[in-house]
């Protein structure tokens, strides 16, 4: 990483060898940037085998600086976050313009993460949560302005989109590095097999797979005994005045996400003695994670009769947080009616342009 | 003529920041605006969800400080469903924390706060950073940080399952114990990270308060700001980050009164303008007056800088002893109003990165303290809960400002309401005071903008390590900036970028 506080002239000739890396984050909690960073000693491997040239969280280029480079110039882009808001989107399109390869890194902008689970409500319902809370004094309903007149001049702000995408919803992406965040051997391993690339003693995987991620389920990487999956209902950790250490969590009765979720954490949560929540997406040819876990669900459940199955399935407070906790904007449905409608409204009133939800994946 | 000068990013707080300023025609500064262009909306999406999941989900709203997330949205589901977490489970919700703290100020210290003077505030741009720090105090120091940073995750990835966004608090608990060995193994890394904290006391002695130029910027009015203050304390009044009573302190150093965080609806209250996406919070016994200071604006301040100005001490020998130094140095003399809390108020913002050392100490020893508890590797770390949940108010003193989650819940326990104030949005006011205040004193008509004027408008609200000290977790760790001055047509007059 190189710092430079009067151009970037002699920064460019002495990198000109090395191949250009970049990291950005859109709507995303900076967690992946932190997980990154703790690799430590594999960041100072990345400052050696490339010239970093764009990297908010570690170093200082701009917006401006990735404009003036040439089209395909940065070799591999970790690009982390949800397209939540019309900035987000620029730069979407910006860095996916100016990088060879384009690695959407992270839950958010594989499948939306968390913050996709805003796609259940309206922006209004967001807006009016937040800025007509319970502590906040707002008689007259003030909302921020994407554009508003101050005295001394005009002040403006993104544009918040009303359904949050994922990174390939807006721009074709190459590789998907799953996880909430990654974790950090994971990142490792990516980042050595990238130099080994780079000096020709390796290739990149096809386009498309999924990196820094195994290729089973959770609950192979699990430690958990596992005899016969039968139980008569769902029940959650605080109601159990004792959760076996051994057992796998399931069986108890715990809607554990393991058998949808992708492995490559080393089953974390689990080994901790808490169900995994899904953080790295769907298993690996899952085209909708919470099918998937419906299914696994319902080959545990111990009832023939419709009425027991009925009574065991209500169990589960919060379906669609359960199926589809980290992967909501990446489903089929993607978004309920609400923001569907406020998305089509906002698309409607721009003028020629395309509406949202048909870019995805269309430009490649 | 009126000129804008814009700085776009000043920073990432989870996303960007931006500052505009407005001259006026005579060149001075007519107003400045801070603006936080993110929202996601976590209040809304967590309706409709269960409680025991609110650790885990609002952890994601913050990558950089999950454990200040996970712990009050631990604490509200306690509150929640009327339960007390066992001993030990609270002795290891503390030491998640104590060790949160500890990387957490490290990296701000030396990553984000040091460079400025360790390599001072006008160095060249390229040396003002952690690695600039590296190649000037050698590296052993800089190989001591990294230490430090891994020690502290490694305390909380064995405690809360996972480096960031740890999953062990639960309802009335933590979702296991550790084992005596693993105890030892951190108490042995606390010990370590006590010395660590020494020698970064003595190089803020030697660079900071051995150099008078130094002294006099901390001192000075263009970092100074006169708020009210807001933190945590026990029952003795003293510095507690987990748990305790809120206590607020004027301007003046009079105790206005404490709260228990259920009670935090009688005393905060938020502001919305429509240039930005972040609230402003202040007091609502007070109220808002706008954005200025003193005793008649419910603006207040809730970083390192504020819990040490409501404390009357804290509870670990070697911190209390650098809390003594810290007033003895700054307020000397002064013993506060009959109604304070026995110390002057300090009022420098740039001091608050001397307070954070405190604190700093204070995680550090912490560590020890609760590692060699020998209740805290008891297996008994879970109350199962017995009465219908309702509603719970959590509370924690996040590194950058008392962080509260509330939740409403069905009798079932899933959310039908969540209210949430969050660390950073407490100084959103005084940071925006703080910036202003820097660039009225900096930019006068005729003033030339130079790179070193943006790092001391920058440094106004580094003092605050404002989330967007995701940047203080960084190796070089420097922010960006570009400022573009431009004619009232909108034309650019001038463009000056400092890069890292």
């Amino acid at each position: 990483m190189t710092g430079n506080g009067t151009g970037n002239g002699a920064r460019a000739a002495a990198a000109s060898a090395k191949p250009k890396f970049a990291m950005y984050w859109a709507a995303s909690c900076g967690g992946c940037d932190i997980a990154v960073l703790n690799t430590s000693e594999n960041v100072l491997d990345v400052d050696a085998n490339f010239d970093v040239v764009f990297w908010p969280v570690a170093m200082d280029a701009k917006y401006r600086d990735v404009e003036a480079m040439a089209d395909g110039s940065i070799l591999l882009t970790l690009f982390s976050g949800g397209i939540r808001n019309s900035e987000n989107e620029e730069l979407a399109h910006l860095l996916r313009r100016k990088s060879k390869l384009l690695v959407a890194f992270g839950s958010c902008a594989c499948e939306g993460c968390i913050p996709g689970l805003a796609n259940l409500s309206s922006p209004e319902q967001l807006f009016a949560a937040a800025f007509d809370s319970i502590t906040t004094e707002n008689p007259e309903g003030l909302r921020p302005q994407a554009e508003w007149q101050a005295p001394e001049g005009v002040l403006r702000l993104p544009v918040f989109a009303p359904v949050l995408r994922t990174l390939d919803q807006v721009v074709p992406v190459d590789y998907y590095l799953p996880g909430c965040p990654p974790e950090r051997h994971q990142i490792a391993a990516v980042i050595q097999l990238a130099i080994k690339v780079i000096h020709g003693e390796a290739e990149f995987p096809p386009i498309g797979s999924t990196i820094g991620a195994g290729h089973s389920t959770c609950c192979d990487e699990c430690p958990r005994t596992r005899g016969i999956k039968k139980i008569k209902a769902f029940t959650r950790p605080q109601e159990m005045a004792v959760i076996d250490p051994v057992l796998c969590l399931l069986e108890q009765g715990i809607p554990c996400n393991g058998p949808a979720t992708r492995d490559g954490c080393g089953a974390l949560c689990p080994r901790a003695g808490a169900q995994c929540i899904g953080c790295y997406g769907p298993a690996e040819g899952v085209v909708d994670y919470g099918s998937r876990l419906i299914s696994a669900f319902a080959s545990v459940i111990d009832a023939t009769d419709p009425a027991d199955i009925e009574r065991i399935i209500a169990t589960i407070p919060d379906p669609v947080g359960q199926f589809y906790r980290f992967s909501l904007a990446s489903s089929l449905l993607r978004a309920g009616r609400a923001a569907w409608d406020a998305q089509g409204a906002l698309d409607a009133g721009r003028a020629g342009a395309a509406p949202a939800h048909a870019t995805a994946g269309a430009e490649r | 003529m009126t000129e804008r000068i814009t700085i776009d990013p000043v920073t990432r707080l989870e996303g960007h920041g931006r500052i505009e300023i407005f001259l006026d025609g005579a060149g001075e500064v007519a107003n400045a605006y801070f603006q936080v262009p993110e929202f996601r909306g976590f209040e809304q999406f967590c309706v409709g969800r269960p409680v025991e999941e609110m650790p885990l989900l609002t952890n994601r709203i913050c990558g950089v400080c999950p454990e200040a997330h996970h712990m009050a949205a631990a604490k509200a589901c306690d509150a929640v469903y009327h339960v007390q977490p066992p001993p030990a489970a609270v002795l290891l919700r503390r030491l998640l924390y104590a060790a949160f703290y500890f990387a957490d100020h490290t990296t701000d210290f030396y990553a984000l706060a040091g460079p400025d003077f360790v390599m001072g505030p006008d160095a060249p741009v390229a040396e003002r950073n952690l690695l600039g720090i590296v190649h000037k105090l050698g590296l052993e120091v800089g190989g001591k940080v990294i230490k430090a940073r891994k020690y502290g995750h490694a305390i909380v990835e064995t405690v809360g399952g996972r480096g960031i966004h740890p999953c062990t608090a639960v309802p009335g608990g933590m979702a296991k114990g550790i084992t005596a060995a693993q105890a030892a193994e951190i108490a042995e890394m606390g010990r370590w990270a006590i010395e660590f904290v020494g020698e970064s006391v003595k190089l803020f002695d030697d660079i900071v308060l051995g150099n008078p130029a130094y002294l006099e910027m901390v001192t000075g009015d263009t970092y100074t700001e006169r708020t009210y203050y807001m933190g945590t304390v026990d029952a003795e009044g003293r510095l507690d980050t987990y748990d305790g009573r809120i206590r607020v302190v004027s301007p003046d150093g009079e105790v206005v009164g404490s709260f228990a965080p259920a009670e935090y609806r009688d005393w905060i209250a938020e502001r919305v303008e429509p240039w930005t996406y972040l609230k402003f919070p202040y007091l609502k016994k007070i109220g808002w007056k706008g954005f200025v200071g003193g005793a008649d604006s419910g603006v207040y301040c809730a970083t390192p800088l504020a819990r040490l100005n409501v404390a009357n001490g804290l509870s670990t020998p070697r911190a209390q002893a650098e809390f003594e130094r810290f007033f003895a140095t700054l307020a000397p003399g002064d013993a506060g109003p009959a109604n304070g809390v026995g110390h002057g108020m300090v009022h420098h913002r740039l001091a608050g990165h001397w307070a954070r050392l405190v604190e700093l100490m204070y995680a550090a020893e912490s560590i020890v303290g609760l590692a060699t508890n020998p209740d805290i590797t008891s297996d008994q770390v879970r109350t199962v809960p017995t009465e219908k949940p309702t509603e719970g108010v959590g509370s924690v003193e996040a590194p950058r400002g008392t962080l509260f989650h509330h939740y409403w819940t069905d009798e079932r326990g899933v959310l039908t309401r969540a209210n949430l104030i969050v660390g950073t949005t407490n100084n959103y006011a005084p940071m925006a005071m703080s910036v202003s205040r820097a660039a009225r004193s900096l930019i006068h008509g005729g003033t030339v903008i130079t790179e070193g004027l943006l790092n001391r408008i920058e440094m106004a609200f580094r003092a605050y390590d404002p989330c967007l000290g995701c940047a203080t977790h960084s190796l070089p760790g420097r922010m960006p900036m570009i400022v573009t001055i431009r004619g009232s047509d909108g034309a650019v007059v001038d463009v000056l970028r400092r890069d890292g």
